[in-house]
């Protein structure tokens, strides 16, 4: 039997995990939403936003926290330029179309990180990356945690903006009812594009978060993708409470599951809440009927 | 206005140009293609796609140097010529890279770093005899089937372990034997599963118990879980057997998780290189590996050494051993005096090749397997790597029992 002590360290572990799983998946889960397509680029486009902050780091020095800024607008201009130029000129609004597209671009961006990076393992040691706070038997390195607060902000701001601001509340409109905001006078490509930005942009800030404390190599993007598209549909597909929720949950399933039944055995755990998800709800907790 | 020419060639008089091309063109054939076929086949793509690159460096650079030297002289100066192949680190893809290559007519293969992929593409080229160098590969089931096509220049796992434990139960003596107890971290593959088996049935012959054997898959996004599992277990030694990432994030996560035990021992830890130890010196100092190395006092090897880092490449086990199996080939070839399969096979299995930059004595093949290959125990010290161990190339002193993080 585990101590008590463990299995309390383990669940906070979980919940800082979580915290990075938040972010990936809102925005795969924007996207989802307004877009109502899966994108199948999502783990290439991390992995890019990765090799942003290493390059950073290693050519110019700047400390990954201190970019997130840079990374995410860039990110974000990145994502909006690739719907613009790519995606939504090639698909010809056909969604079966921009699946087939996201997933030759994810083909393209991750040869394409191999030839000009190489294979090679990189990573980032940051100063502080041995730092870290004792809560009881619990040591919680402190790239962890500040990843795990900076996330949480992130949404919170997200969430803001899409509540508040015009921008939001024409993406939520679109994500509604497409027909109805063309009709209404909104730019629904422009909304197309600036979603899939967003959804970039939070990757650009998710790079920022885990390199302290990960690596990149051209396949590291998709060690995160499965589990942000269990979170998705935990969650409900499309709702950013969903995804939210569904990260911390799928975090500490993986930290509980890992510490019972071993590392191996450990992820049955997020397996079987898909299942299950998908059984009894299959909308996900927050997810309405389409 | 142009005059125009016709040429006109009657069916009879094609055919029998054609018969007479067909004729003239292998003697035409024959005498450009002296360049003897060499299959490289590693994971140049793919989770482990910076080992096999590093495999196909090294191999392309000893075929640049055979080359360059003259070629194959006894079959009067053939060149080797390398077919890359790309396994992308898959089984299926690996044995397919055979297939197209053996109808390509390679003369021999040489691969292919994952243990899955080599055990089925050493198989796949024993259909049609075709001899098989590997490279790099820790499995010993890929020389126990009996094939008599492959051959290993490097010790597989089972020696590995054998002289890891030896080593580690003379450090830990010559400590006063602080060390009593042992976890094993491993990736779930044929590689790290077959590692800590033999670890955890050998530990207790140097006073040593393995209390728990802990698995991880490929890739692992986060080892926070284990380092928990291993700090309630409180070992004395953690043992490690996984490939570079995984490797890597392990040993900063111990770090970051302040896991202190009397020291970290790997046995063929994939990311136990200079990148590793200078990157990271905090995280890797005083981890121990026991692993493939170059013999230090080899000029050629630090030649060869000099060589790759000016390319901007690091000096990795793979570019020496890629480097070493592809000029174990070319002397086979040179006593063979023909590229014919049987008559290389054969010289192969006689050879008594010296791989002038391992720490080997004069190889010796039994079941395939190179009797005079031996692994090294290296130790991270202030951002170097030193060998601690056989004591004829050591160049440091054993730290252990390590300080506490």
């Amino acid at each position: 039997m585990l101590d008590p002590q463990i299995i309390f360290a383990g669940v906070l572990n979980g919940l800082l995990a979580g915290g990075i799983y938040v972010l990936v998946a809102v925005g795969l889960t924007l996207i989802y939403g307004v877009l109502h397509i899966i994108n199948f680029a999502h783990g290439s486009l991390l992995m890019l936003a990765m090799y942003a902050v290493f390059w950073l780091w290693r050519l110019v020095g700047v400390d990954p926290y201190v970019a997130l800024p840079v990374v995410t607008a860039g990110a974000f201009i990145f994502g909006f330029v690739l719907y613009r130029l790519v995606i939504g000129r090639f698909s010809h609004g056909r969604d079966e179309n921009v699946l087939l597209i996201t997933l030759g671009l994810s083909i393209v961006f991750d040869n394409a990180a191999l030839l000009f990076f190489g294979g090679e393992t990189q990573t980032i040691d940051v100063p502080y990356a041995g730092s870290f706070v004792q809560l009881g038997a619990a040591f919680l390195p402190l790239p962890k945690l500040i990843s795990f607060g900076a996330s949480l902000l992130i949404c919170v701001i997200l969430g803001l903006y899409m509540a508040k601001s015009d921008t939001g509340k024409a993406i939520r409109a679109v994500a509604k009812e497409r027909q109805g905001a063309r009709l209404v006078g909104i730019d629904v490509d422009n909304i197309f594009a600036i979603s899939y930005g967003i959804g970039i942009a939070c990757l650009g800030a998710a790079a920022c978060l885990l390199m302290p404390t990960f690596y990149v190599t051209p396949t590291s993007g998709n060690a995160f993708v499965l589990v942000a598209f269990t979170i998705v549909v935990l969650g409900g597909m499309g709702s950013f409470i969903g995804a939210a929720v569904g990260g911390f949950i799928i975090g500490i399933t993986e930290a509980l599951g890992g510490l019972f039944l071993g590392e191996q055995l450990g992820q049955i755990g997020i397996s079987l809440i898909f299942i299950l998800i998908l059984l009894l709800k299959p909308t996900g907790l927050f997810g309405s009927r389409a | 206005m142009k005059k125009q020419v016709t040429i006109s060639v009657s069916r009879r008089g094609f055919v029998a140009g054609a018969l007479a091309g067909s004729l003239a063109a292998p003697s035409v054939l024959r005498a450009q293609s002296a360049a003897i076929k060499v299959g490289l086949i590693h994971p140049v793509t793919g989770f482990v796609a910076y080992n096999g690159q590093q495999g196909r460096l090294g191999g392309t650079m000893a075929i640049e140097d055979i080359n360059k030297a003259g070629g194959i002289k006894s079959m009067g100066g053939a060149k080797l010529e390398a077919l890359l192949g790309d396994s992308q680190s898959k089984v299926e893809v690996g044995v397919a890279e055979v297939e197209k290559m053996n109808e390509q007519g390679v003369a021999a293969y040489i691969g292919c770093f994952q243990s899955p992929v080599t055990i089925a593409a050493t198989q796949a080229a024993a259909k049609y005899n075709t001899p098989f160098l590997v490279d790099v590969a820790a499995s010993d089931v890929i020389v126990n089937r009996g094939l008599k096509n492959t051959f290993r220049l490097m010790p597989g796992f089972g020696v590995c372990v054998d002289d890891g434990i030896a080593n580690l139960g003379n450090i830990n003596k010559a400590a006063g034997s602080p060390a009593k107890t042992a976890v094993i971290v491993h990736e779930s593959g044929e590689f790290g599963t077959g590692t800590a088996k033999l670890l955890a049935s050998k530990l207790p012959s140097i006073g040593i118990e393995a209390k728990e054997v802990i698995a991880h898959d490929n890739p692992t996004r986060n080892f926070d879980n284990i380092a928990l599992r291993i700090r309630s277990i409180a070992p004395d030694i953690v043992m490690m057997s996984n490939y570079q990432n995984e490797y890597m994030l392990l040993a900063r996560t111990l770090f970051q998780q302040k896991v202190n035990v009397a020291g970290f021992y790997s046995i063929l830890g994939g990311g136990f290189n200079y990148k590793f130890v200078k990157e990271m010196p905090d995280v890797s100092q005083y981890m121990m590996d026991v692993n493939h190395w170059f013999n230090p006092k080899s000029e050629k090897a630090q030649a060869l050494k000099k060589r790759v880092e000016a390319g901007g490449a690091l000096f990795t086990f793979e570019v020496y051993l890629g480097y070493s199996t592809a000029m174990l080939l070319a002397d086979s070839l040179e006593r063979a005096g023909s590229a014919d399969k049987a008559k290389l096979t054969d010289a192969i299995a006689s050879s008594t090749f010296k791989a002038e930059l391992m720490p080997y004595g004069p190889t010796k093949f039994v079941n395939g397997q190179n009797q005079g290959a031996k692994p090294a125990v290296m130790q991270s010290i202030k951002g170097d790597i030193e060998v601690i161990a056989p004591e004829e190339f050591a160049s440091a002193k054993a730290v252990f029992p390590k300080p506490k993080f």
